[in-house]
């Protein structure tokens, strides 16, 4: 579970954003919309914990990340928030595999084969955990990219315009695995985008304007 | 797993971290071969000076003196006459006068006529037979034995001059008598006799010719095609041959040490007191045809002439050290900005900025350490080559599996150096990684 509350932020010199308030249940989905420059990929930002906001307060599961130390924010991050970029960036010298055992023991400082193993199996990448992510196609990376936002179980999975690389049968069997795996992990999905493909999926939608 | 996925790293662009390597090894490997040689140089070359205050031999390069009566590598400087040098030799500021007379070689062993004080000397023990007491009864040093698989008992004949080459002495054979212990020094290398077995051996070639060889020894002609490479294989399957003259039982006729007018080569002092040692120098000079020289002096010259050329390569080798050093900066430095977004991930994954410095750092001084081992062993190897061809051409022998702890840790303690000072400039640059920044452009 997220809520946010009277968030504003601004980059120095820059003007001020004020971001709606938001709240998200686990295993429920809010879509982010919203013209470029208007701070979509900066919420996400906030909301991640990656950027301090200047006033306002973001509770997840009974935690306010804004008051939490640098420190504290980093390993919070690790172990409730999975993240998925808009373009999939992993470890280059490490194997699918690898990368995901490596989140996991950054969050929890064990390697976590097994959950690693079901989630690849989960997004049918099986056949694929040991080759080198640079060796997968954009789709597959993408659907790795989930795998290591799931890893963790995190309470919150955000996902920064997770389709805009891909064609329309990666977008909707991506946009597949997130709903139904983030109801399976018990996360509040949030997905920013600017997609059309996807804004009629759901229903639960934040324009920012 | 941070130094799982730094080693995974440095092999993920394996030129890079193999030129870095690569130049770190050739570093480390010349200062360790300086470090070892520098050390058993002057080990071997000080163990020999043991006991030899002062060298009196003919006129000539004093160093020359020095290498050839102490350390067997150099051509003597030319013989002395020994009745004068016994007038010398009886003076009681000596505690030892330890005469050396010069004669063949055996397959490039020289063979040295002396007194059982040289054994002395170098605190050597007789491994195996006893010492020499009649002319040509030999002792050799025990790497002679094992390389040229002699045993006591066995006979050879001896090269002229100190050539393997030399013309063989075929009237006489030389006989085994003893095998001395190991002792790492010079003694190991040699084959020693009694000063008139030199002198007869050449003194009394040309009477031994005329008078005796023809009438008494007419097995003499069938020795002619002996070479010294069947030396006492076949000398041993013919016992009944050398009855006849060829081994030496007839002591009678025999030189002694107190033949008069009979030359030798260098005469080993030493004093009682420290008086002898200052004033001979110029005593022995005003007053005869000889020179003493001063082992310890002479061999700080001959280190002070090769310690240039050790401080040129060492600079050299630190040169090449600063230069693996700037490698792997570069090499830090130029990946920064394609792994930025990897370090972002890493961060985002729960790792604080400290790990990501950690990270960095590691994968550098995973390079120096892998490059410091490979330079130890490079080194030692090099070290066993150049110990191979110091053995041929001067008889001498290095130990690559010596560790010189305390010099070879501050070479390691250098080389991490090196690698926390390369990824200084690049690990800050990771730790102060704005991951928002990076990944919005991203």
């Amino acid at each position: 579970m997220i809520s946010t509350k009277d968030i504003t932020f601004q980059y120095p010199k820059g003007e001020l954003f004020h971001m709606p308030a938001l709240f998200c249940t686990a295993g429920n989905t809010i879509l982010i919309t919203g013209n470029s420059g208007r701070g979509k990929t900066t919420y996400l930002h906030i909301l991640a914990g990656l950027l301090r906001p200047k006033t306002g307060s973001i509770e997840i599961d009974s935690t306010d990340i804004v008051t939490l130390s640098e420190r504290k924010n980093d390993s919070f991050r690790g172990k409730n928030i999975g993240i998925v970029f808009q373009k999939p960036h992993f470890i280059a010298s490490l194997t699918v595999l690898e990368n995901l055992e490596m989140t996991s023991w950054l969050a929890t400082g064990k390697k976590n084969s097994a959950t690693a193993k079901k989630l690849l199996g989960q997004l049918g990448l099986t056949d694929h955990a040991s080759k080198l992510p640079s060796q997968l196609s954009v789709g597959q990376q993408q659907r790795v990219s989930i795998a290591r936002a799931l890893i963790n179980e995190p309470k919150v999975l955000l996902a920064d315009e997770p389709t805009s690389s891909l064609d329309d049968k990666n977008t909707e069997t991506v946009i597949e695995l997130l709903t139904s795996l983030s109801k399976e992990y018990k996360a509040a999905l949030i997905i920013v985008t600017h997609d059309s493909r996807i804004k009629e999926k759901f229903h639960n939608q934040i324009t920012m304007i | 797993m941070i130094a799982k996925l730094a080693w995974r790293n440095i092999w993920f662009k394996p030129l890079n971290t193999i030129l870095s390597i690569i130049l770190l090894m050739s570093s480390v490997a010349i200062i360790t071969v300086l470090i070892l040689l520098e050390k058993q140089f002057e080990e071997k070359f000080n163990s020999n000076i043991d006991g030899v205050d002062l060298v009196m031999g003919a006129q000539g390069s004093p160093l020359q003196l020095i290498l050839s009566s102490v350390y067997q590598v150099d051509a003597p400087t030319g013989n002395i006459s020994y009745d004068s040098a016994k007038v010398w030799m009886k003076s009681p500021f000596l505690e030892k006068a330890i005469p050396l007379a010069f004669g063949d070689n055996y397959r490039g062993f020289k063979i040295l006529g002396t007194t059982p004080d040289y054994l002395e000397k170098y605190g050597t023990k007789i491994a195996e037979g006893k010492l020499f007491e009649h002319n040509f009864d030999v002792v050799i040093g025990n790497d002679i034995a094992q390389k040229l698989n002699i045993r006591v008992g066995d006979k050879f004949f001896g090269s002229h001059g100190d050539a393997a080459e030399g013309e063989v002495h075929e009237n006489e054979a030389y006989t085994v008598v003893g095998i001395t212990e190991k002792t790492g020094k010079v003694v190991d290398n040699l084959i020693l006799c009694n000063i008139p077995s030199v002198w007869q051996m050449h003194g009394s070639h040309e009477e031994h010719n005329h008078d005796e060889d023809v009438s008494s020894n007419p097995a003499h002609g069938e020795e002619g095609h002996v070479h010294d490479d069947d030396e006492h294989n076949h000398v041993a399957e013919n016992p009944a041959h050398g009855e006849e003259g060829h081994v030496h039982d007839d002591y009678e006729n025999d030189l002694t040490i107190d033949e008069p007018g009979m030359e030798i080569t260098a005469v080993l002092l030493k004093f009682r007191n420290k008086m002898g040692i200052v004033t001979w120098p110029r005593i022995i000079a005003q007053n005869t045809k000889m020179q003493v020289a001063s082992p310890a002096i002479e061999v700080n010259r001959l280190f002070k002439l090769f310690g240039i050329g050790i401080d040129a390569l060492r600079y050299l080798a630190y040169g090449i050290m600063l230069i693996s050093g700037i490698s792997i900066f570069i090499a830090l430095f130029n990946t920064l900005k394609e792994r930025k977004f990897e370090f972002a991930l890493l961060r985002v994954s729960g790792a604080g900025r400290f790990k990501l410095l950690m990270l960095v750092m590691i994968e550098s001084l995973l390079l120096c350490v892998v490059g410091f081992l490979f330079g130890t062993i490079l080194g030692r190897i090099a070290l066993m080559l150049l110990s191979n061809s110091a053995e041929d051409d001067f008889k001498m022998s290095f130990n690559p599996y010596e560790f010189i702890w305390d010099k070879e840790g501050i070479l390691f303690l250098l080389t991490i150096f090196v690698g926390i000072i390369a990824a200084l400039i690049p690990a800050i640059k990771a730790y102060n990684l704005n991951i928002s920044k990076t990944l919005a452009n991203g």
